[in-house]
């Protein structure tokens, strides 16, 4: 590939990364902001390969796209359930992982 | 400190910060040049030692005390997650009721679960050879194991993950790092050195030591993910809290 070409993957791998970063900063809602933690992951992850960097592309998709925001979608389930008093309360969130 | 104040602090730390850092990246070497000094030798140096993965001589050879730390910081958090995510006195363990999961679910994370554990078990082994290595496919396992919980229930996951093997299993790996760099003792070398035969560059069996440590990271991060995401697991799906969760200290002292 010729360094222009690479110059390019690199500069829309930045703008996809600071559009997908703004993103997180702006929402609110924790559930939403762990899907969108994920999105900059995978983000994080095409601009680190477009640098040749596989190694740290590879660690960046496992750890920021996956483990990460599942701990964050664990901890915001855990603290909407509440205290125990009677069946699930949180029925009807939208949390995706209901069980 | 009022929030006018604490602006303009802000802003006075962030504009030296600013100007502090954009005259110390002046002085790095250029970005995405064809030459780079630490580069350079950094890749005579494993092919030296026949490892085709600069990455994982850099890891596991040239830099494996940096290596030790790292893991070990690993083990420590997964620990003191452990610690603080435990079932208190006062919590009570409700069997989760199993869930309705869609039959295209079932069938993709039951099709998907041995792919998973199967890439992650490549990317482990030929961490010396291809990007990747025991950190990552270590969390692709790791990861991967839980699509049992995603397509089918809380108990099948309980039921594939033996907790006590994994947290048994954690530590015996992340020791059994430490236990390897006294292989370079023994052979009259330093701690962590590359004393085993070399082998034939680009083979499983090459690159000496880096091949065992590299397994020895893959175990303990597989085993420490999924120790820690059970932690968290638990907490959410398991484990109820008492009814005023603020009033949990006094409550201890009643018992």
């Amino acid at each position: 590939m010729s360094t222009s070409a690479v110059d390019f993957l690199v500069a829309v791998g930045l703008v996809l990364v600071g559009a997908a970063a703004t993103c997180a900063a702006l929402t609110r809602d924790p559930v939403r902001q762990s899907v969108l933690l994920s999105v900059l992951g995978v983000c994080l992850a095409l601009l680190f390969l477009a640098l040749q960097a596989p190694d740290v592309a590879l660690s960046q998709l496992a750890v920021g796209s996956a483990v990460t925001p599942l701990l964050f979608l664990l901890t915001v389930r855990k603290v909407r359930r509440g205290p125990r008093a009677g069946p699930e309360r949180d029925e009807g969130r939208g949390e995706g992982d209901e069980r | 400190m009022s929030g006018r104040v604490r602006k303009v602090v802000f802003l006075l730390a962030a504009a030296v910060f600013a100007v502090a850092f954009a005259l110390a990246c002046t002085g790095l070497p250029h970005f995405g040049t064809a030459v780079h000094p630490y580069g350079s030798k950094a890749v005579a140096a494993a092919v030296r030692h026949r490892t085709a993965n600069v990455i994982s001589s850099v890891n596991f050879d040239q830099r494996a005390l940096d290596t030790l730390g790292e893991e070990s910081i690993l083990f420590g958090s997964v620990l003191g997650a452990v610690v603080l995510l435990r079932r208190a006195r006062d919590e009570d363990r409700a069997e989760p009721e199993p869930g309705r999961v869609l039959p295209s679910t079932v069938l993709l994370g039951a099709a998907l679960l041995p792919v998973t554990v199967l890439v992650g078990g490549y990317v482990v082994a030929h961490g010396q050879l291809s990007p990747g290595g025991g950190f990552q496919g270590g969390v692709v396992l790791a990861t991967g194991l839980h699509l049992a919980y995603v397509a089918a229930d809380y108990r099948v996951l309980r039921r594939v993950r033996p907790l006590a093997a994994f947290a048994a299993l954690d530590a015996v790996a992340a020791g059994a790092f430490t236990a390897l760099g006294l292989a370079g003792l023994f052979a009259g070398a330093a701690y962590l050195q590359n004393v085993l035969p070399l082998g034939t560059f680009n083979q499983l069996s090459s690159a000496g030591l880096v091949p065992l440590l590299n397994a020895a990271v893959g175990v303990e991060v597989a085993s420490g993910v999924i120790v820690l995401v059970a932690q968290f697991l638990d907490q959410a799906v398991e484990i109820e809290s008492p009814e005023t969760p603020r009033a949990t200290g006094q409550g201890e002292d009643d018992r």
